[in-house]
């Protein structure tokens, strides 16, 4: 119930974005979701892509640092109250967010709310029992 | 205007009679550091030197030398020469890597200190009238206790102010008249701007003469602090291995170089590459011996400043050599806002740093008078965090290991791979900016 994220270092100048787009477009690899974490030092970009394995491998080639880490992705109805509802679980379960991002699939229905938690393990459980979808890698992709 | 002296017998001796103690306390020395200290026999019995050898000045040259390298591998106290209830007092400066170099004293070594420093100062015109505000740093360091004994010795007024809160010294330099400053150059300039801020007109002070030393400066600068500060800038020069300030001064009646206390201080220049000595005149690297220290005498000490000798006759009198102001280094050790810092000292950091694979660069820049050091290290994927807080930490950690090792706050910035610039696969480990 994992997904595999791309983390991605980034120094505080103009253009790196830019190469790590073309890089995974001219090796079709495919972003579904994007987030950039920035300082006044560095920045970090997080990407949920349809072939991780891929993407590491062709950013490491082009000299980025990349790390994979595990996020959980939540499938929420795309109305008001929505990511309230997630956010009561985790509060009621005493877990602190690391950080998150968001995204609407295609239908536009639904959003996918990607969480970073330290104790991952215990958020699925915690959102799995109030009854959340947790999507795995795979259905992301498919979205 | 009349030169005052401290010693005014010995420091216009002839060179003749100069060269005659020199030769009898280097006989003495060689043979006192030969019989009690371990690490120089070894070298001299492996060189084929006995004291005896040493007949005449030019014999000096048969010894070998010593190197920091030395004093690190026989840390702490392994070249000390006198048991440790003998020795008063330690003071210590950088080393190249974690450990610092320690250098010891006797109660006479203390003495002598002392009276060269009030050599120095009266170099630049103090007597026992003047109120000497001491801005160097008390502690390990020897820039303020040095400085601090070779006052109370001239018996003038010191005021032991040492580093920081300019705005109180500035206070202190009005209400109390201070008349002489010991600082570094970049702090003084730093005390010119704060009075420029406070609106303190340097013309209302007392302030006369200023004793500049512990980094390089350089000529313009210079001509900076005597025109903000309304003083005369004199230059002196030392290090904690050889005694610390007071091993050469700058005479207020020549603008160039520094005399040396040559019946304390032996100096030679040599081709750092081959170990040769150069004649007079010569640019190389300094190379000291000290004649009369007791608890850590050294010989032959390779100081890695570059300079040179000039020993013609002075305007003021003294008949001892005088050392051009300090061009350079043979090594990479960067003085930075008066503190020695080593590139392989901030390896050593990193390497204790959990993942940091040391591909890192210093950079150096003088903003405004302070000089500001930054270090550069590539984020390799070990250390690498999807989470901002981690990175954060990293770098405070790195910055704090660094500011615990070298006494020096610097800005670490992560950087991508392979973006530190290497030639020939090498990385360029500093990048100075300063204009010295």
């Amino acid at each position: 119930m994992r997904v595999e994220q791309i983390a991605v270092f980034l120094e505080n100048k103009s253009g790196r974005l830019a190469e790590i787009t073309a890089t995974l477009a001219d090796n079709g690899v495919n972003i579904r979701a994007l987030s950039v974490a920035d300082t006044a030092d560095f920045g970090i970009l997080r990407l949920i892509v349809d072939d991780v394995a891929k993407a590491k491998k062709v950013l490491k080639a082009n000299g980025f640092t990349v790390g994979i880490t595990n996020v959980i992705a939540v499938e929420v109805a795309d109305r008001s109250g929505g990511l309230a509802k997630v956010l009561k679980t985790i509060e009621k379960a005493g877990l602190n967010v690391e950080y998150m991002y968001a995204f609407v699939n295609r239908s536009g229905e639904n959003a996918v709310l990607i969480f970073r938690f330290d104790e991952t393990d215990r958020a699925i459980a915690a959102l799995q029992q109030d009854g959340f979808t947790i999507l795995s890698g795979a259905q992301i992709c498919a979205l | 205007m009349t030169t005052l002296y401290w010693e005014e017998e010995i420091e216009t001796l002839p060179r003749v009679g100069l060269e005659s103690i020199q030769l009898t306390r280097l006989k003495h020395l060689v043979a006192r550091v030969y019989a009690t200290v371990a690490p120089y026999r070894v070298k001299m019995d492996a060189a084929g030197i006995k004291p005896a050898d040493i007949q005449s000045l030019a014999d000096l040259q048969k010894l070998p030398f010593t190197v920091k390298d030395d004093l690190r591998d026989n840390y702490p106290f392994g070249l000390f020469t006198v048991p440790m209830d003998q020795v008063v007092r330690v003071h210590a400066s950088s080393g190249t890597t974690g450990k610092p170099t320690v250098v010891g004293y006797t109660k006479k070594d203390i003495e002598t200190w002392a009276g060269v420093m009030a050599r120095a100062l009266t170099c630049a015109g103090a007597t026992r009238r003047d109120m000497i505000h001491n801005a160097y740093g008390y502690g390990l360091f020897t820039g303020g206790l040095g400085a601090h004994y070779g006052v109370e010795r001239l018996g003038a007024t010191v005021i032991p102010v040492s580093g920081g809160n300019t705005k109180r010294q500035i206070t202190i330099m009005q209400d109390f008249g201070s008349t002489v400053l010991l600082a570094t150059p970049s702090y003084a300039l730093n005390l010119a701007d704060a009075m420029q801020e406070l609106g303190v007109d340097p013309k209302s002070l007392s302030l006369r003469v200023g004793i500049f030393g512990a980094e390089p400066w350089s000529e313009n600068m210079r001509d900076e602090v005597e025109r903000k500060l309304n003083i005369k800038a004199v230059d002196i020069y030392g290090l904690s291995e050889v005694m610390g300030p007071g091993v050469a001064m700058q005479c207020l009646e020549t603008g160039r170089g520094m005399h040396i206390f040559e019946d304390h201080f032996l100096p030679e220049i040599i081709d750092p590459d081959t170990g040769e000595v150069l004649p007079p005149g010569e640019q190389g690297e300094l190379v000291f011996t000290t004649l009369t220290k007791e608890a850590f005498p050294l010989i032959r000490y390779r100081t890695k400043d570059i300079s040179q000798l000039n020993y013609e006759r002075c305007a003021c009198g003294r008949t001892m050599v005088r050392m051009e102001k300090i061009t350079g280094r043979t090594d990479d050790m960067l003085i930075i806002r008066g503190v020695n810092v080593f590139p392989s000292q901030v390896e050593h950091v990193l390497m204790g740093v959990e993942g940091v694979e040391p591909h890192y660069q210093i950079v150096v820049n003088r903003e405004g008078n302070m000089d500001t050091m930054a270090v550069n290290v590539e984020v390799s994927e070990v250390l690498f965090s999807d989470e901002v807080k981690n990175l954060e930490k990293l770098t405070r950690k790195i910055q704090a290991d660094i500011k615990d090792l070298l006494g020096v706050t610097c800005k670490v910035q992560l950087v991508e791979p392979r973006t530190i610039q290497r030639s020939e696969g090498k990385a360029q480990r500093v990048i100075d900016n300063r204009k010295i």
